[in-house]
């Protein structure tokens, strides 16, 4: 089971609290299928990808980059249990979506970056590294029930 | 994987245009967080008598690291001739461990993200990002 401080903790809580899933959703996805283009290969029926300006503007890529992130609010509800909050999604992501699961890890590389972005000095280091903690074990879970 | 088009090329330069004023407080904050976020990258640096995020050698190393940044910029037609010596460096002094300029890359770009939010859009992180692997790709070129 993964350790948690509290500063960790309220880090993490506060980071969501604070956290604008409309833009910043659509923001993370948008971005990781520009700057790792190769991911764009599970999205063959969101219409048109054609190049950056495109995927921006996309509706259903920002659909979908706000549907991810609220998914992450089970992890948030769920600190302690994180892997087995994911163990259904897991086996979706394995199973029926065929997910490179070093996908997630990419994404949520975007989604730190997207952060950093909006959070200014705020941003500190021992902020990211509680973010990229949690991150990591979301990755993780996620990853886990691949077989 | 790391082939730089033109486009990637200018949007390099005209990016670190914007940015080179500040090159010495990226590489320091950048580093910073390297050491707390992955601390696994502390074993390179036991020789240090000051490790935290903001201390002397942190920020004499950051502007280091930085200007190596600088260097390949400026060779950015052929980085891996253009970082000739420095490869040498790592791969017969130093020997980090390649997957450590991942690790470094990624700070650079959430620092970048963090302090120009507005010019670090999807298009110039895609081509600074394929910037760094070149240049990391560069830096490993002797090790085997």
């Amino acid at each position: 089971m993964v350790e948690w401080t509290d500063f960790e903790r309220a880090t993490i809580q506060d980071i969501f609290s604070k956290m604008d899933y409309e833009a910043v959703g659509p923001a993370a996805l948008s971005r990781c299928l520009v700057v790792y283009p190769w991911t764009q290969r599970y999205f063959g029926n969101f219409g048109n990808l054609y190049n950056a300006a495109a995927i921006i503007e996309n509706p259903m890529v920002a659909k979908h980059g706000i549907t991810i992130l609220h998914g992450l609010d089970r992890a948030l509800k769920n600190m302690d249990n994180i892997k087995e909050t994911y163990a259904e999604l897991s086996v979706l992501h394995s199973e029926k979506l065929h997910v490179d699961p070093d996908n997630f890890r990419l994404l949520a590389d975007c989604l730190t970056i997207v952060v950093a972005a909006r959070w200014g000095k705020a941003f500190t280091g021992d902020v990211q590294a509680a973010f990229q903690k949690f991150l990591t074990v979301v990755v993780f879970s996620l990853g886990r029930q691949y077989h | 994987m790391t082939t730089l088009t033109d486009k990637d090329k200018a949007i390099v330069k005209a990016l670190w245009g914007k940015i080179s004023k500040s090159a010495d407080a990226i590489g320091a904050d950048a580093l910073g967080r390297m050491l707390t976020v992955y601390p696994q990258t502390k074993t390179y640096f036991s020789h240090w008598p000051d490790l935290s995020p903001g201390s002397g050698p942190v920020k004499a190393h950051g502007k280091k690291v930085m200007s190596g940044v600088a260097l390949a910029v400026s060779k950015i037609d052929d980085i891996t001739s253009g970082l000739l010596e420095l490869s040498e460096l790592h791969a017969f002094k130093l020997r980090v461990d390649p997957a450590n300029f991942k690790i470094l890359s990624h700070c650079i770009l959430v620092v970048i993200a963090n302090l120009y939010p507005k010019d670090f859009n999807p298009e110039s992180h895609a081509s600074l990002d394929k910037f760094l692997a070149s240049l990391s790709l560069a830096l490993s070129d002797k090790y085997r």
